[in-house]
């Protein structure tokens, strides 16, 4: 406990944050008005060479049936555009069929990323014998790459061959569960595998939000009578509210951005139940070179990604109010 | 485990969504296509200039890589004047490294290919003609199978030398046979016979033919009787799909029902089937010609393997091959391309080490070789050549053929009948393949 206190206390100390009260400069203070602009400098250079301009240049290539050998690479305005909503286009059925996929494994995914590592924080955070080792092993599978964690568990979900059939058929339930290769199995194993494989790194980041909450509050939260539950609704939440805006976000842009379990574990199977919108835009741009309309759907989905951004700042902002 | 082909896969983890746009983007910052290409040296007879380098990028990850590795000191050690490097990559990180490398200047000189990528590559001119290296070589369809001679053209013209062959080969349990009272020397050999193995082992408690969903191996194993029942992928042109016809939907019948029948449980996953032939659950798969060396360090395992069983009206396989095309460079070397058709002429006449690596070598002489001859297993599957099932030679088949696979996927798992699947799959083909028109032009 000695380190929540702590940590609670130095912010407790610790001065109001910039921007909040913000003191305007006088030409008495030292530095120059152009001081905090070249500080910046760097990393704008970074950002604008490597963040700002391939993304104008990707819109650009988005506009163009765009493929790096081919000589010619006519304009077709919005056409790459129109084909991810024109049903008569052959790239139709597959674009929104991985939308599907992916929204199915986002929808599914999240929740269960958010609440389980706040669980797992929670009680990571007590004081107990052992608390170090649970720590680590919670968070051990994240240092895993997604092939090793992939293979693994594709040996292990094996409808025929795998241990977790072999382990369910001998305490009596069924054996022959096609966990990788029919719904709705697949979607089980894809987000059961990804909550195993992530939740301890939300849980790290919540595990520090719970450390800069403040124990007076608790304090006088128990002096006031409240109960357990009451003070996680009224002392913890409100607390991580913050961490838990960066938490949902992160992670549902995670989530979205899912390819390598679903490509190694499933491998789009059934038929290609399982693609995911990532798997397409590879699949499209560097397997069938076909960048102009790989950066259409990469754009797109950049766009479909920031309204669900936008709504979930929006949300926390309501309530904040 | 992996067979190698597998590899032909990439590994990017998560997070490469949002920044999709932006690696295209940066990708596209090369910019400037290829140069022409010129016909340089005498064809590869030999190379009497200044000293070169030459790079050269292969797929070559499994052991078949070191052997590649070992000829290649051999061949620097025999030519003071020209020094190849060579650079592996994983075969599917390969085919999308390769047109950036190749438009930024930074691509290799030589670079290997699977068949089936040449008409793509050909067709975006990375790769350029090799019509005179055939030429002044003197080689011709006479000193390779003919199968694999024509696979390297494309619009008539040579863009590929081949190395090998690699067939789908029948694998079988010796001691599964054994148990169920078969001839463990006997593998069947035709529809007849198979089925009635198949039989035996079931009575015997084995599910004897594992079928699985997947490209590997299931996927190839369709490929492979459908050519048997004397069907077609695509049309002569490869302008329309038909692998939805009446031979194609039988022969997808016959595997599916394979599961039906209890001789494969359903949804085997992937490699299933040759896990469990390893370990005496499948008596029978039909594999890739690259799983021998892998069975080889299998001591306590019974195996053989043999040419597919007939079981449709005509023997075929499906097969690929390894083959050496010379890049276009954005400023042409005569100097470094008149070297890399010595080294590719030289590769050629050495194959016979190259089947070590469990390979077919393509040229003839090398395969009518006592050395070869000596390689019991890979020569088992050296008869397959001669009705070898290449995948056609048309650009951007690659998502054409996935759209095959998975409409075989979708039989194999019962999410629809194979009929459905093959004409959806078809449906879809042609759209796949109106596309390709429009943008290759062909």
């Amino acid at each position: 406990m000695a380190d929540v206190i702590e940590a609670g206390a130095a912010r407790a100390d610790a001065p109001p944050p910039a921007g909040r009260t913000r003191r305007r400069r006088g030409p008495t203070e030292r530095g120059h008005r152009a001081t905090p602009y070249l500080f910046l400098a760097p990393y704008l250079v970074l950002f604008l060479v490597f963040g700002l301009a391939p993304i104008l240049f990707g819109v650009w290539i988005s506009l163009h049936q765009w493929d790096l050998q081919l000589p010619n690479r006519p304009f077709v305005g919005l056409g790459n555009y129109g084909d991810l909503f024109s049903s008569d286009s052959a790239i139709y059925a597959d674009w929104w069929s991985s939308v599907r996929a992916t929204a199915i494994f986002t929808v599914l995914s999240v929740p269960l990323l958010v609440v389980v590592p706040l669980g797992l924080a929670l009680l990571l955070n007590r004081a107990f014998p052992g608390r170090t080792f649970f720590r680590a092993a919670f968070f051990a599978p994240y240092v895993l790459g997604v092939a090793v964690i992939g293979l693994l568990w594709r040996f292990l979900l094996d409808a025929n061959l795998g241990l977790v059939n072999r382990l369910l058929g001998m305490v009596g339930l069924p054996s022959d569960t096609p966990w990788v290769t029919d719904v709705p199995w697949v979607w089980v194993s894809l987000v059961g595998v990804t909550v195993w494989w992530t939740c301890g790194f939300n849980a790290v980041i919540y595990l520090a939000g719970l450390q800069d909450i403040p124990a007076e509050l608790y304090e006088a939260a128990r002096v006031d009578g409240a109960n357990g539950w009451d003070r996680f609704r009224h002392v913890t939440l409100p607390g991580l509210r913050p961490v838990l805006l960066f938490v949902l976000t992160t992670t549902i842009l995670a989530s979205a951005n899912v390819f390598g379990q679903s490509f190694l574990i499933t491998q789009g199977a059934p038929g290609e139940q399982t693609r995911t919108v990532v798997w397409r835009i590879v699949d499209e741009g560097l397997r069938d070179y076909d960048a102009g309309r790989a950066a259409a759907m990469s754009v797109l989905f950049a766009l479909m990604l920031a309204v669900v951004s936008i709504v979930n700042f929006r949300l926390f902002r309501y309530r904040e109010d | 485990m992996i067979q190698h082909e597998m590899s032909r896969r990439r590994l990017l983890g998560l997070g490469v969504g949002l920044g999709s746009a932006a690696t295209l983007a940066l990708a596209g910052c090369g910019g400037g296509s290829a140069t022409k290409s010129t016909t340089a040296g005498n064809g590869g007879k030999d190379y009497t200039g200044p000293k070169v380098d030459l790079k050269l990028w292969n797929g070559f990850t499994g052991g078949d890589g070191d052997i590649f590795k070992k000829l290649v000191e051999q061949f620097n050690a025999e030519h003071q004047n020209i020094a190849v490097g060579v650079i592996t990559y994983q075969w599917d990180d390969y085919y999308s490294k390769l047109p950036g490398a190749v438009s930024s200047g930074n691509g290799p000189d030589i670079a290997v290919m699977h068949m089936d990528q040449l008409a793509t590559f050909a067709a975006r001119g990375v790769i350029t003609e090799l019509d005179d290296v055939a030429k002044a070589l003197e080689l011709s369809e006479g000193d390779f199978a003919p199968t694999v001679w024509k696979g390297g053209l494309y619009h008539d013209k040579r863009y590929g030398i081949p190395l090998d062959m690699h067939p789908l080969g029948f694998y079988y349990n010796k001691a599964l046979m054994q148990k169920a009272g078969l001839d463990p020397n006997k593998p069947p050999t035709t529809r007849e016979e198979y089925e009635a193995a198949l039989t035996e082992l079931k009575k015997s408690g084995v599910q004897g033919f594992w079928v699985s969903p997947f490209q590997f191996t299931g996927g190839m194993t369709f490929y492979s009787v459908l050519h048997q029942w004397g069907g077609t992928l695509f049309d002569a042109d490869v302008a329309k799909a038909t692998f939805n016809s009446d031979p194609a939907v039988e022969a997808c019948t016959w595997l599916v029902d394979m599961i039906k029948q209890g001789h494969s449980p359903r949804n085997v996953g992937q490699d299933a089937d040759y896990l469990a032939l390893k370990s005496g659950r499948n008596a029978f798969n039909w594999n890739g010609i690259w799983q021998i060396n892998d069975l080889k360090k299998s001591p306590g395992m019974q195996w053989g393997v043999a040419p597919l069983p007939k079981i449709g009206s005509q023997p075929a396989a499906w097969a690929n091959s390894h083959n050496f095309t010379i890049v276009k460079q954005r400023s042409a070397d005569a100097n470094k391309v008149s070297a890399a058709k010595v080294f590719i002429n030289w590769l050629s006449q050495h194959s016979i080490d190259w089947a070590k690596g469990g390979q077919v070598p393509a040229r003839k002489a090398v395969r009518e070789s006592a050395d070869f001859k000596a390689l019991t297993e890979v020569n088992a599957l050296a008869p397959e050549l001669e009705y070898a099932a290449f995948p056609p030679a048309a650009p951007g088949l690659g998502e054409v053929m996935t759209t095959f696979y998975n409409s075989f996927n979708e039989a194999a798992l019962g999410k629809k009948s194979p009929k459905q699947a093959l004409d959806d799959g078809v449906a879809k083909a042609n759209k796949q393949l109106e596309d390709n028109r429009k943008k290759y032009g062909s």
